[in-house]
């Protein structure tokens, strides 16, 4: 079937509007909407942080130090009388930059290594079989602490931290996958034209494997996003003067939790939303996309 | 069964291998060594002071020397000493490692007694309010990070009763400690809670559509001895499953728990020994954790086995 390449397949579904789509989608996958118009929120806020954010994310204000929340700061202001709602805007460019980059990266290199141990099979598959065993004795957060410690702290090095360990998992998935696929009859017929065995691979194997990688990365986005809180919050992420949300809290920590509440509260909040956002949003492409890989 | 064991416990041996020089390249790749760190940091100046340092700290022999050091050392419990304190390594992480255990096991039973008893109710009310709650309250626990729950915690703490449950000393009695630990044991297993609620729930939902279930219902059975007697028993097993995965995710979500509380186990140290770049205390404590990762899921690839009699591996 793949082979019939001159004529465009039948489509299957009357050509709708957009519209009549998106209702669709809406009663079909209530939530998975919910999830895809939270993420939408968050980029176009990291996109236009310039217009969005009322204030200068940057400039200190001595007068300003800890307000609470008013009218000018909406969110408050932190010690040095920065705008925390401000900052936030600005913190979802780094947040969604890391985890996105990170995802892509680790994503398209663990499809890479997946779709060729898969296909090469032999000793090439068992030696990243061995070393994904390797990675994934160690918890991602640990992977990326470590990635950094010997990389050091920067914005390129934070994604290549949390991107490396996510490589192991993506190839497994990957590599499951062309397993059963090199099997099937249009793999034997492409075989059966002369076809080259690399673009067999690329042209007929790897557009298949694409449903269960995007369900895969859509569901990462959320720990990496995680991920990349948890190492601005420990000091070793993004650093300055780049405002982060995990270090906006470890700015804040245990002393603030008595003092400036708000300090706490709304970078946290920011970040739980934005994972609950992609983790609605995998859940329902994972059932639309790849009803096998439910849990 | 036993050849099976036998071939697991060879893999593991060389999965560790593999660890252990992925982490010793890593620390080494970037130029500029610890003598240099403490070259520029302290001031020093004399270069003769600076070669006594690196030939102190084995730095000037060759990586595969100073590998096959380390691995010897390690192989008979000496860890070498520790760039910060001087002191031996092991001296430093042994007494830590009680600390992590207790608080990770509580978190562990705080999250299978929360989550497995959710999920069942989730399950058996499917498509209710209650299944919704449930299940909102599920994906919350996934997308919070464990760090800001401690804190919200603490600031709750701090409206009602106005004193913060931190950790500055260690508990005198069991009761201290478990008043101590409850708080970050929850903040850190509510993930681990919220997976295990979701696993079941699918896992139960899977099981009470299968045909025993309906020949025990039509024996006349209570719905009660059907959902807990049959069913329950059943939907578990792929949850323990989720225990082996969990311990790995739980070992990141104590490394910031650990700060959070301030508590002075063996994963917030690791986090110490990073920020003060004491590569013989970072190489040793990652061996360390991914020796618990790979020991728990062998443990639990086992028990899995002999809780459910079908599974025969390597045969």
């Amino acid at each position: 079937m793949s082979t019939t390449t001159a004529h465009p397949p039948p489509r299957a579904v009357a050509v709708t509007g957009f519209w009549h789509d998106a209702a669709y989608l809406a009663k079909r996958y209530p939530l998975g909407v919910a999830g895809a118009i939270i993420m939408t929120l968050f980029v176009l806020a990291a996109i236009f942080a310039g217009w969005v954010a009322p204030l200068d994310p940057f400039t200190t204000n001595p007068r300003a130090s800890l307000a609470k929340p008013s009218g000018t700061h909406l969110m408050g202001a932190d010690m040095m009388g920065r705008d925390v709602f401000s900052r936030m805007i600005h913190g979802a460019r780094i947040s969604l930059a890391v985890s996105i980059g990170a995802t892509l990266i680790g994503s398209g290199f663990g499809a890479a290594l997946g779709l060729a141990s898969g296909y090469i099979g032999g000793w090439f598959d068992l030696l990243v079989q061995r070393l994904a065993e390797v990675m994934q004795s160690l918890p991602l957060l640990v992977m990326a602490l470590v990635i950094t410690a010997s990389l050091g702290p920067s914005l390129p090095n934070t994604i290549i931290a949390i991107a490396i360990p996510l490589i192991p998992t993506v190839a497994r998935v990957i590599r499951s996958n062309v397993l059963s696929l090199r099997e099937m009859p249009f793999v034997e017929a492409a075989r059966a034209t002369g076809m080259s065995e690399f673009r067999i691979a690329v042209i007929h194997v790897l557009p298949n494997t694409l449903a269960p990688l995007i369900v895969l990365a859509t569901a990462q986005l959320g720990s990496t996003i995680l991920t990349e809180a948890s190492l601005s919050f420990l000091g070793l992420g993004v650093p300055e003067p780049w405002p982060s949300w995990g270090r906006m809290l470890s700015e804040s920590a245990a002393e603030y939790v008595r003092t400036a509440p708000w300090l706490v509260i709304f970078p946290g909040l920011a970040i739980s939303l934005v994972v609950f956002g992609t983790n609605l949003l995998g859940d329902a492409l994972r059932d639309a996309l790849d009803p096998r890989q439910r849990d | 069964m036993l050849s099976y064991i036998i071939r697991r416990l060879l893999l593991m041996v060389l999965t560790l291998f593999g660890v252990s020089i992925a982490i010793f390249l890593l620390l080494r790749i970037v130029p500029g060594n610890i003598a240099d760190i403490l070259f520029d940091s302290a001031g020093l100046i004399d270069p003769a002071e600076k070669q006594k340092i690196i030939a102190d700290l084995g730095l000037d022999k060759s990586l595969p020397v100073q590998y096959a050091q380390w691995i010897g050392g390690l192989l008979q419990g000496d860890l070498g000493f520790s760039y910060v304190s001087e002191k031996p390594v092991i001296d430093e992480i042994l007494p830590r490692i009680p600390i992590t255990a207790r608080l990770a096991g509580l978190a562990l039973l705080f999250s299978v007694m929360m989550g497995v008893p959710l999920g069942v109710i989730s399950a058996v009310r499917q498509n209710s309010w209650t299944d919704y709650g449930l299940r909102i309250l599920s994906l919350s626990g996934l997308s919070m990070p464990s760090f800001w729950l401690g804190l919200l915690i603490l600031m709750a703490f701090v409206h009602f009763f106005g004193t913060i449950p931190i950790y500055d000393r260690a508990p005198a009695s069991t009761w201290a400690w478990l008043q101590m630990m409850i708080i970050p044991a929850a903040a850190v297993g509510f993930r681990s809670a919220a997976l295990i609620m979701r696993l079941t729930r699918s896992s139960m939902l899977e099981v009470l559509r299968q045909d025993f279930v309906r020949t025990a219902r039509s024996k006349g059975l209570s719905e009660r001895a059907v959902t807990y007697d049959h069913a329950l028993r059943n939907a578990v097993l792929p949850v323990i499953t989720t225990i082996g995965v969990e311990t790995a995710f739980l070992m990141g979500g104590l490394i910031v728990t650990e700060t959070v509380f301030n508590i002075p186990g063996v994963a917030r140290f690791l986090v110490e020994a990073i920020r003060w770049r004491d590569y013989p205390m970072v190489q040793n404590l990652v061996m360390f954790i991914a020796f618990v990762v790979v020991t728990v899921n062998l443990i639990v690839d086992l028990a899995y086995m002999l809780v459910d009699p079908r599974i025969r591996y390597g045969e």
